[in-house]
């Protein structure tokens, strides 16, 4: 894993420093509370509904056991002794005082963590394939340069105020796991003819408006990518619009400007800037790489987890949907679900933290990730050791068997945290998730993504669920739009809205048809939901939704 | 001072005004024009620089941030001359200013009484922690 360099450190201590004044000099009147905002907002603090919110940055969604420590640490200190994990590898803090913000930064610093342009009209922290440097199916580790890129993106001069927020993904895998094409850049590490790449993708992005990203540049040597991502930044700084702020998106430049002119406008900048680089950048990448090296694993025989697999029920289950292949034969990655039935889905507590901690430092090398799913991983763990880490994950409410089920949901915070809500989602994936595990029908349903939004910013990602429900407000009464088909992964799709919304009791039953209906039309287990409605089209599944206007057709 | 005079900001701290001439505006430019007022708007890679000893880029409010693009496609065209941002800059983007480009930048009075010299000041080690200057090689 990457460790801070002095620089690092002492940028990171100088920003903490400022960031410390800038509350004293809001509090003495120097700054206007609007002039404050987005200086909050580019140090990770947001005001919600009830307080304030402090969103810190899992950088590319990796963390040691130390960094996790810590996290618990400040959950307990300045929290109400839990946080929230979120989609886009992030920690969430639902209740820190203002005064307290600054030492909370600065116990971050102490482990290399920070809350740097986690919010803000800025470019996001970066993220990356929860599974880098793990999967079986990686071209390469997408982390180092992601790394570099959060050195480049970090309080950068000329994009501290964009018109619009700025969020950048990476993955090194065919399989996309990073949700690339949502995304205002889009990064996918591809080799040809032996050179190894990028293929650059913009203009992709979920809220009010959903787009899929557009291949911008097919092929980007790797040592082209600092000035190219300079050239496609700046010049949405000075295209992008800043009269309406629901326009202010790239994707929206892309959209109402066409591909064409944003390309050709992007690689006629992108020549001056490649003169402004001389190759410093890609000497400290090469510095960078070997850090993020695979441990050494060791060899371990896999009986233990042959005979716990061929006996313990409870542990095949858990081991089948939990389990995704490591590069390394005897060993797997756990995803470890933060979903358990009825709980608020990535909210972990300081607890259940430090035993994850305690397990990576012991079992996995020291490494853990953070999903976009919401979810903890293990990336590297002996299937030996296997028995024994579900056997302590159980202690602490966190051996639930459902990853990629349909209680393993996004949802964003909604009406409970969110002053922008529209809607509650956490309490509607409660609902869901213990209907269908009192049904006992999880398993047989099989992988199936179910995503929630509270209002249409979609920060739950109901876009791109195989079902997606959106939060409405209808005349002061919740109302619930559902969608279908999406998917956030290489396959990118926005999910076709299905017809007129319910009302929050009705909901689960439709919920609930629709489930039924796959299960009746699906031609067996192997096929999922998402194949069914992609095989069948949305007619059979909007007469499950909608009985009455069949009945009323059949009258 | 009086209230309506502007504040020169620069790494020394506060001084007054002290260029004498007036500042044309884009669209009245001409090939003897040396100080030009150059709007958020314009396109920096067509402006003609040829003569020019001062570019001044005005800041309508702090939240818009294209002056900074600005300045330094101005730079990487090459030009040395004076470079001014000028209007509702804050303290807080000093080193921004700086390191995009810019020399210097032009404050109301009343900004400078709400945001002293010394929260200016305070700013004024831009060189240092710069991870552009890094990945640049210009450290
Ligand atoms: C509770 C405070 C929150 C507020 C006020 C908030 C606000 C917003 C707004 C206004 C947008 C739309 C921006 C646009 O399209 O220009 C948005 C989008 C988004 N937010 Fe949030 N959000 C909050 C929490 C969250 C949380 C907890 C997550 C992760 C679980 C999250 C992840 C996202 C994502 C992934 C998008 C997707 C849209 C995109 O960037 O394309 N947000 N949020
Ligand atoms: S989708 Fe809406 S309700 Fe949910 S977190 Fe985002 S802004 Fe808040």
């Amino acid at each position: 894993m990457y460790k801070y360099t002095e620089f690092d450190t002492a940028f990171l201590a100088e920003r903490n420093a400022q960031f410390r004044a800038q509350v004293e000099r809001r509090i003495d009147g120097s700054l206007t509370e609007d002039e404050f905002k987005p200086l909050r907002l580019m140090n990770g603090l947001y005001l919600q509904l009830h307080a304030y919110m402090l969103r810190v940055a899992i950088p590319y969604g990796t963390l040691n056991s130390a960094q996790m420590r810590q996290l618990a640490l400040l959950a307990v200190k300045w929290d109400k002794g839990y946080g929230h994990f979120t989609t886009r590898q992030n920690i969430q803090y639902n209740w820190p005082l203002l005064r307290d913000v600054p030492d909370m930064l600065d116990a971050l610093a102490e482990v290399g963590l920070h809350a740097i342009q986690t919010s803000g009209n800025t470019i996001r922290n970066v993220t990356a394939d929860h599974f880098a440097g793990a999967a079986a199916d990686e071209l390469a580790d997408p982390r180092p340069v992601a790394e570099l890129i959060r050195q480049w993106s970090t309080d950068h001069p000329e994009f501290q105020f964009l018109p619009r927020k700025f969020k950048i993904a990476v993955t090194g895998s065919p399989n996309d796991r990073a949700v690339t094409r949502a995304h205002d850049i889009g990064l996918r590490m591809v080799e040809r003819d032996g050179e190894t790449g990028y293929e650059v993708i913009v203009g992709g992005g979920l809220g009010r408006t959903p787009m899929i990203g557009q291949v911008i540049r097919e092929f980007l040597p790797r040592g082209d990518l600092l000035p190219y991502l300079e050239a496609i930044v700046s010049v949405y700084n000075l295209l992008g619009r800043r009269d309406n702020k629901y326009k202010a998106r790239i994707k929206i430049t892309v959209h109402e400007n066409g591909i064409e002119t944003i390309r050709d406008l992007v690689e006629t900048r992108f020549e001056t800037l490649k003169t402004a680089f001389n190759g410093a950048d890609q000497a400290l990448l090469a510095q960078i790489e070997p850090q993020f090296a695979a441990p050494d694993f060791v060899a371990k025989d896999t009986a233990p987890y042959d005979r716990a697999y061929a006996t313990d029920p409870v542990f095949r289950a858990w081991a089948d949907t939990n389990l995704t292949a490591h590069r390394q034969a005897d060993h797997a990655i756990v995803s470890i679900s933060l979903k358990a039935h009825g709980a608020t889905p990535g909210d972990a507590t300081a607890d259940q933290m430090r035993l994850m901690a305690d397990l990576a430092a012991k079992y996995a090398y020291d490494e853990l990730r953070i999903s976009h799913e919401q979810n903890v991983i293990l990336p590297h763990v002996a299937r030996a050791d296997l028995p024994a880490v579900h056997a302590a994950l159980k202690t602490a409410g966190l051996a639930t068997a459902n990853i990629g089920l349909i209680s393993d949901i996004i949802a964003c915070p909604g009406m409970d945290y969110c002053a922008l809500a529209t809607a509650r989602s956490i309490p509607i994936a409660q609902e869901i998730a213990t209907h269908f595990d009192a049904l006992k029908l999880e398993h047989d349903i099989g992988p199936l993504k179910i995503k929630i939004s509270g209002c249409i910013n979609a920060c739950g990602h109901h876009h791109v669920g195989h079902i997606g429900i959106l939060g409405l407000d209808r005349a002061g009464v919740e109302n619930y739009q559902i969608t279908l088909g999406g998917d956030g992964t290489e396959d990118a799709v926005i999910g076709e809205r299905a017809g007129p919304g319910f009302a929050a009791e009705d909901l689960l039953p439709a919920i609930e048809r629709l489930v039924r209906a796959y299960l009746e039309l699906r031609e067996g287990r192997d096929e999922t939901f998402l194949d069914a409605y992609r095989r069948l089209g949305v007619a059979p599944f909007k007469a499950a939704l909608y009985p009455e206007a069949r009945d009323r057709h059949a009258a | 001072m009086t209230l309506n005079s502007t504040v020169i900001v620069r790494d020394q701290g506060f001084s007054s005004e002290d260029w004498q001439g007036a500042f044309t505006p884009l669209e009245e430019a001409t090939a003897q024009t040396d100080a030009l007022d150059m709007p958020a708007n314009a396109d920096p890679d067509t402006v003609a620089l040829a003569g020019l000893r001062i570019i001044r880029i005005p800041f309508a409010s702090f939240a818009d941030g294209r002056g900074f693009t600005l300045a330094r496609s101005l730079r990487l065209r090459g030009y040395t001359a004076r470079l001014r941002a000028s209007g509702h800059v804050i303290a807080d983007q000093y080193a921004m200013a700086r390191r995009a480009g810019f020399d210097e930048v032009e404050i109301s009075a009343e900004l400078a009484a709400r945001q002293p010299e010394d929260q200016w000041l305070a700013r004024a080690n831009w060189q240092a922690h710069d991870y552009q200057a890094r990945l640049r090689g210009t450290a």
